[in-house]
């Protein structure tokens, strides 16, 4: 298959989201223009396009900072959850202390903790991160666990019986198995923690999109508003996308059912 | 014509110990949820024996082999192998075959065969060789790359095999290995095994449904009744490899055995279809 080939396979297959996209900025444009909506209320698409390209590397920097603190928050929540998950399946004993913790952080409203986060461990990246753990880690623990309980108890006694010590069980068969669980949870803590980055940022910090979002609003500058919130989706689908990425390399050798999608429409 | 010979011993007359035994299981009990499933089993197997265990479905044949690899505990009496008689030290020196192939899907099949010797610290070039020099008795030489999704239902049961046969354990415990295949493949499977598997260094148990199984691949049979799972005969059934010629299942002495076995499953423990 030649590169000409590929592009035009790829391109047919993104075509229904550009056609959705342009449907939505197009109706978008000419409902603002014709409702002669306020442009500090809302801006037409065309007004945002301009603010991204002027304030290009205010923008840039800002999203840097946003980057950084997601990327950090995201990979931390990883290695908590892979050592909860681990600490759940392995011991009752953890299972019971930490389940409970783990559910009750997560009926918490992260929202009124940011505020706190700030006063007790200041404006710096720190409080960022620990907000993005918050929001990620629950569905990476979850997926995770669910994971690595799918294990079918004849394969562990299949292990057993040649002579596996748990720590083998757990990183040959229990880790492995767990993979398509675990990047289920990933594709979901990738999104939210864009969001996580971005509340952190809004209740302290000299810099971020979040920051730059809450000082624009406060000033009406809502394209301004706009731009960031679009540069957010695109490190938001970024991040996804290399998630999306490690998981297709991660799973190459599984059995296609693992990977495949079932669509009734089309059956 | 001389009458066929059979031996057909109580569960206490194969309990007998003995040094040549690799496989000792003397008055062996399981419950589960306070409900016996099995009740003072005795069986020895000898190195170099091919045994089988038949019986209906939960009469405890598979508890039976979960006992011997160490798997589940007994609730009584005592389970040797070799010089082997604690649990845990059955575990990894038992090789065991489920019903299953258990092949790991994301592992080729020449890394699903190795798994056993691998999880023993052998190296991966190591392994890879023994692995290679026995895959073609196995006929999986061409499909060592390959992912297990992308074989037969046949040939995932011969790459479990070799996983199980590689780490050269004394003892070989076979659950119904070829029981999901189709009648065609499983009589190749047998002959195949007949051919292939060298048991004279070994104690091989199979567990099987079928009779005709049993009769072709092991030297004796086990009985087994269920309710709590015991062992009701012990059939003396090597055929004589001069009856080999055109088709042994035909053979007088075959078809005897078949339904001597077949009389003592139906629940006749004196073995009375053997005389008629």
């Amino acid at each position: 298959m030649t590169l000409l080939t590929i592009l035009r396979v790829k391109l047919f297959d993104w075509l229904p989201a550009i056609i959705a996209v342009a449907a939505l900025v197009i109706a978008w444009e000419v409902l603002v223009g014709v409702l002669e909506v306020q442009r500090w209320l809302l801006p037409p698409p065309s007004v945002i396009i301009n603010e991204l390209f002027d304030s290009l590397a205010s923008l840039s920097r800002h999203a840097g900072t946003t980057a950084s603190e997601t990327v950090i928050g995201f990979a931390v929540s990883i290695v908590l959850a892979l050592l909860i998950a681990s600490g759940i399946v392995w011991s009752r004993t953890v299972e019971r202390s930490i389940y409970p913790i783990i559910i009750a952080s997560q009926t918490i409203p992260i929202i009124t903790l940011a505020p706190l986060l700030i006063i007790w461990v200041g404006t710096d990246i720190m409080s960022k991160v620990i907000v993005i753990v918050l929001f990620t880690f629950f569905p990476i623990v979850i997926s995770l666990v669910t994971g690595l309980r799918s294990v079918e108890q004849e394969m562990v006694d299949m292990f057993r019986t040649l002579g596996a010590s748990p720590w083998q069980i757990f990183y040959k068969l229990m880790l492995p198995t767990s993979l398509p669980n675990f990047f289920a949870g990933l594709k979901v803590g990738a999104v939210v923690s864009v969001i996580g980055a971005v509340i952190g940022e809004w209740f302290g910090a000299s810099s971020g999109l979040g920051w730059l979002m809450k000082i624009a609003g406060g000033q009406f500058q809502t394209a301004k508003v706009f731009a960031a919130i679009v540069v957010l989706s695109i490190l938001a689908m970024l991040l996804f996308a290399v998630v999306v990425a490690v998981e297709k390399w991660s799973l190459r050798k599984y059995p296609p059912t693992v990977t495949r999608v079932i669509r009734l429409g089309e059956s | 014509m001389s009458p066929v010979p059979l031996t057909t011993n109580k569960a206490n007359d194969v309990s007998v110990d003995h040094d040549d035994a690799l496989l000792s299981v003397a008055n062996v009990g399981f419950d589960y949820d306070n409900t016996p499933i099995l009740d003072e089993v005795s069986l020895t197997v000898d190195r170099g024996e091919f045994v089988a265990l038949v019986g209906p479905s939960g009469c405890g044949k598979s508890t039976l082999l979960n006992l011997i690899s160490g798997v589940l505990p007994a609730r009584s009496g005592a389970i040797r192998t070799g010089n082997r008689v604690i649990r845990s030290d059955r575990l990894g020196n038992v090789s065991y075959m489920q019903q299953k192939d258990l092949l790991l899907p994301w592992r080729s099949v020449a890394e699903n065969s190795r798994l056993g010797i691998e999880l023993r610290g052998a190296g991966h070039a190591d392994s890879m060789e023994q692995v290679e020099r026995l895959s073609r008795s196995f006929g999986l030489a061409d499909v060592l790359d390959m992912m297990p999704w992308q074989l037969s239902g046949g040939m995932r049961q011969r790459a479990a095999l070799l996983r199980a046969v590689l780490p050269e354990n004394p003892v070989l415990l076979l659950d119904e290995p070829f029981g999901a295949l189709d009648a065609i493949t499983r009589r190749s499977l047998q002959q195949w095994l007949l051919n292939t598997l060298d048991t004279s260094d070994r104690a091989v148990v199979l567990v099987t449904h079928d009779v005709e199984e049993s009769i072709l691949l092991a030297d004796r049979v086990l009985v087994m009744a269920p309710n709590p799972g015991r062992i009701v005969a012990n059939i003396d059934v090597k055929i004589d490899s001069s009856l080999d010629g055109a088709d042994t299942s035909t053979s007088p002495r075959f078809i005897e055995l078949k339904k001597r076995v077949l009389s003592l499953l139906n629940g006749d423990e004196s073995g009375s279809g053997a005389s008629q």
